[in-house]
């Protein structure tokens, strides 16, 4: 190995600290002590290969979803191919499959080198590994058939959510079990933000997922309304915190030194840096739920947390990057330190953009445009995609003893990948302004200059189409990285264990007069408790106040429970994923209010579990679509959108003509919501399926005075009721 | 709508108040013992990835 002048003055520092770590805390022992002991690395390649494999299938899938927005045939005519169950698939399969596989091939191969001692427990690792991918096979069965909460990326039905929690506490458990047995004294930062991802991730996922079933396949969230959209969006903020962001710095903080060979440029910006990025991420979440009807004061708690994340992020990144201080000349020719560069660099873009974002005046024109769907992808593709492609590339030929199968490959994937990057945001940045500009638009007799909203999506087609040529772009690097993998394995010998020596810790440690922070390392469970004090102090006081005092969502007296029909026309909504492209958030803007109509009140959702307030309109918002067209409209529109609004990117729904829905649920459903509190009378149980039919029999005859026959059971029926349902109950005040 | 979510909740305004107060007080304490930090503790920490390189074996345990 070649050692250059600065290098060498950095080993200098490293053999006589190790000299005089051996002279001071192993005084009761010698070198003849040194203990011998294996890593595995079985399951750092198992959980590397599952992360190409998923990475792969999520990648295909988003490929395909991102073709249904601009070719509607592309929905391939069925339920189960259709955009609102296909996009949950892709979130779930890239965040929990893709990037989850990489964090956990990640912390498999550097906890256990940075502790000196092999993962504490062989049979938790793989209950781990074979759980986690139970759950993926689960998720990707489910998803499609329509078995959803519709929470974003907590979208699995609650036996899986059980699942996951298990499987969680088995990683954590194994984690710390490892710490237990160290041999090193000190836990160096990666290690910290490992710990600190367990802990919020098993935290946020226990509160999101509280919900009462009502079969093995459906159950409705304890949240409603209001309560819902914050708890949901204080953990889909800090999903995107602590399981692509914090595991991801922790990898970062491990694989960037060593691929530059070079130690981090300063370790004590990392502990700022660490300590303020857990304490200010988990207030941001309602920059989520600006200009909606979530409280001022929680809108107003969540702008400010989100401005000061800056700090703490940027130092995360500048400390990466200043990690290559001096290695420039290497980042030329490695493909490794290329992929790390860029994407430590779209980690500084999206730690800005966020903040941005969350400004209230930047929010109104990004909130539901595909500004969103750009500002996740520079993190997706950049940070998470490029840091997980730089860190297999560094490990797999290392566990193959050998060297990569081909450099030049590997570069061809890295500019692939970054073309890929660039013509998926840019065209998604054009889109969102224009769209924006175009809905905001007045003509000069003050009526709205575009005021159908199908105007605006056509516009974006050629943007759409550009977005998926992008999308596709990054695939096709990633099957070269898949056979560039492949051809190493082949080239090398698979080494199952590594061995390494060092010292037992000594027990009779002397620590008098370390400082508290010093001492905090050394003792994983008391920093562990520490870490959650400083997460739970964030969503305490986010959320108890909306929890616990009822009043605090102001209650309309004119809105009611959803009738039976209503709700089972709901629970299709749910089913279908509509809120993957219509909002039921109409924001207090005149533009929005001339569009769609009065805006939302808080007090509209009290029954609405879960809630269906959206976060992206690809379609226009659906809040007061009750009562705007007659049923026979939604008939023909569901058949087939583009018979009543020509242009129409929506699939075709024609099954739900003809599919009967089934009911048996319907008492179990009424009777779980009264346990929840919603006031249906006694025993309505029982009488519901009556009120149901006598609902849709009405909606029925209305069909048939369009000329339209249809069975009173049928999907569409339902779907109708729901509809005409929409924003209606705060009318009824107004007419009495 | 904000004033009755005011009414209703008592000292609502205490609460970004303490998160601040919580928040800033921690930020200090870290910030000063970072600048405390004995050096040879930093060089320790900073070189815990940059050991156990290159004695790969194949051997089994």
């Amino acid at each position: 190995m070649m050692i250059i002048p600065h290098q060498f003055e950095f080993y200098l520092i490293l053999i006589k600290k190790q000299q005089k770590n051996n002279q001071q805390n192993l005084s009761p022992m010698n070198d003849a002590t040194l203990e011998r002991f294996h890593y595995d690395n079985k399951i750092v390649k198992y959980f590397g290969a599952a992360t190409i494999i998923w990475g792969l299938v999520g990648m295909l899938v988003g490929v395909i979803a991102a073709t249904q927005l601009f070719l509607p045939e592309a929905n391939l005519g069925n339920p189960y191919t259709t955009f609102g169950r296909i996009r949950p698939l892709h979130t779930n399969a890239v965040i929990f499959a893709f990037v989850g596989n990489a964090i956990f091939a990640g912390i498999y191969y550097s906890m256990p080198r940075l502790l000196k001692t092999p993962m504490w427990n062989k049979g938790l690792s793989w209950f781990h590994f074979w759980g986690w991918q139970l759950i993926i096979l689960a998720a990707a069965i489910t998803l499609p058939l329509g078995l959803t909460t519709s929470k974003e990326y907590a979208e699995l039905e609650w036996p899986i959510d059980i699942a996951i929690a298990l499987v969680w506490v088995a990683f954590g458990a194994n984690m710390i079990g490892t710490l237990f047995k160290r041999r090193e004294r000190h836990m160096y930062v990666a290690i910290w933000f490992y710990l600190a991802s367990f802990i919020t991730v098993a935290v946020l996922h226990i509160f999101n997922s509280l919900e009462l079933p009502v079969s093995w396949t459906k159950s409705y969230s304890a949240y409603a309304g209001v309560q819902d959209a914050l708890v949901q969006w204080w953990y889909g903020h800090n999903a995107v915190a602590f399981f692509l962001t914090t595991p991801f710095l922790g990898l970062m903080y491990y694989f960037l030194p060593k691929a530059a060979n070079r130690p981090v440029y300063s370790y004590k910006l990392s502990i700022v840096h660490f300590w303020s990025l857990i304490f200010i991420y988990m207030w941001a979440g309602p920059h989520h739920l600006l200009y909606t009807a979530l409280p001022e004061w929680a809108q107003v708690l969540g702008t400010v947390f989100s401005v000061m994340l800056i700090a703490p992020s940027w130092g995360g990144m500048v400390n990466g990057l200043l990690t290559l201080r001096g290695a420039w000349d290497k980042v030329r020719n490695e493909p490794v330190l290329k992929f790390m560069v860029v994407a430590v660099t779209a980690y500084g873009m999206s730690t800005f953009e966020g903040p941005m974002l969350s400004l209230k005046n930047v929010n109104a024109i990004a909130h539901y445009t595909d500004w969103i769907v750009a500002h996740v992808h520079i993190g997706g593709l950049g940070w998470n995609g490029f840091l997980t492609f730089g860190m297999l590339y560094w490990m797999w030929p290392r566990l193959f003893k050998t060297t990569i199968y081909s450099q030049k490959l590997a570069n061809t994937h890295f500019w692939i990948g970054t073309l890929g990057i660039i013509f998926y945001a840019l065209p998604m940045y054009v889109a969102a302004l224009t769209q924006f500009l175009m809905l905001r638009e007045f003509d000069e007799m003050g009526r709205l200059a575009y005021g159908n909203f199908l105007q605006t999506v056509v516009e974006l087609v050629p943007m759409y189409i550009l977005r998926a040529l992008g999308g596709l772009l990054y695939l096709i690097g990633a099957i070269i990285m898949v056979y560039n993998m492949y051809k190493t394995a082949q080239k090398g010998v698979f080494q199952e264990y590594e061995e390494d020596q060092a010292p037992a810790l000594a027990p009779s440690y002397n620590a008098t007069g370390e400082f508290w922070h010093r001492a905090w390392e050394r003792k994983p469970i008391f920093f562990t408790v520490l870490a959650t004090i400083a997460i739970a102090i964030g969503g305490a006081i986010e959320i108890i106040p909306t929890i616990l005092v009822e009043s605090n969502v102001p209650t309309i007296s004119s809105v009611k429970p959803y009738t039976p029909l209503e709700l089972e026309g709901r629970d299709l909504y749910i089913k279908n994923g509509c809120v993957g492209c219509h909002s039921q958030m109409i924001r207090p803007f005149r533009f929005e209010t001339e569009r769609y109509g009065e805006y939302s009140k808080a007090g509209e959702f009290v029954y609405d579990r879960p809630f269906l307030w959206g976060s992206k309109r690809t379609g226009p918002d659906l809040h007061r679509v009750g009562g705007k067209y007659p049923d026979s409209w939604h008939y023909f529109h569901m058949q087939d959108p583009s018979s009543m609004s020509p242009g129409s990117l929506m699939p075709p729904y024609p099954w739900m003509t003809e599919n009967i829905m089934d009911y048996s649920d319907l008492p179990a459903k009424i009777r779980t919501l009264q346990k929840l509190g919603v006031p249906y009378p006694e025993g309505y149980d029982e009488k519901a399926m009556e009120d149901l039919d006598v609902q849709a029999n009405r909606i029925v005859s209305n069909l048939k005075e369009a000329g339209v026959e249809t069975l009173p059971h049928t999907e569409i029926v339902a779907m109708i009721a729901y509809l005409q349902r929409l924003g209606t109950d705060i009318k009824a005040t107004a007419e009495n | 709508m904000y004033k009755e979510v005011l009414r209703s909740i008592e000292n609502i305004e205490i609460y970004p108040v303490i998160s601040l107060l919580i928040f800033v007080l921690f930020f200090l304490g870290v910030f000063f013992w970072v600048f405390r930090m004995p050096k040879d503790l930093e060089d320790h920490m900073k070189s815990l990835p940059m050991e156990n390189d290159d004695h790969l074996t194949s051997e089994q345990p």
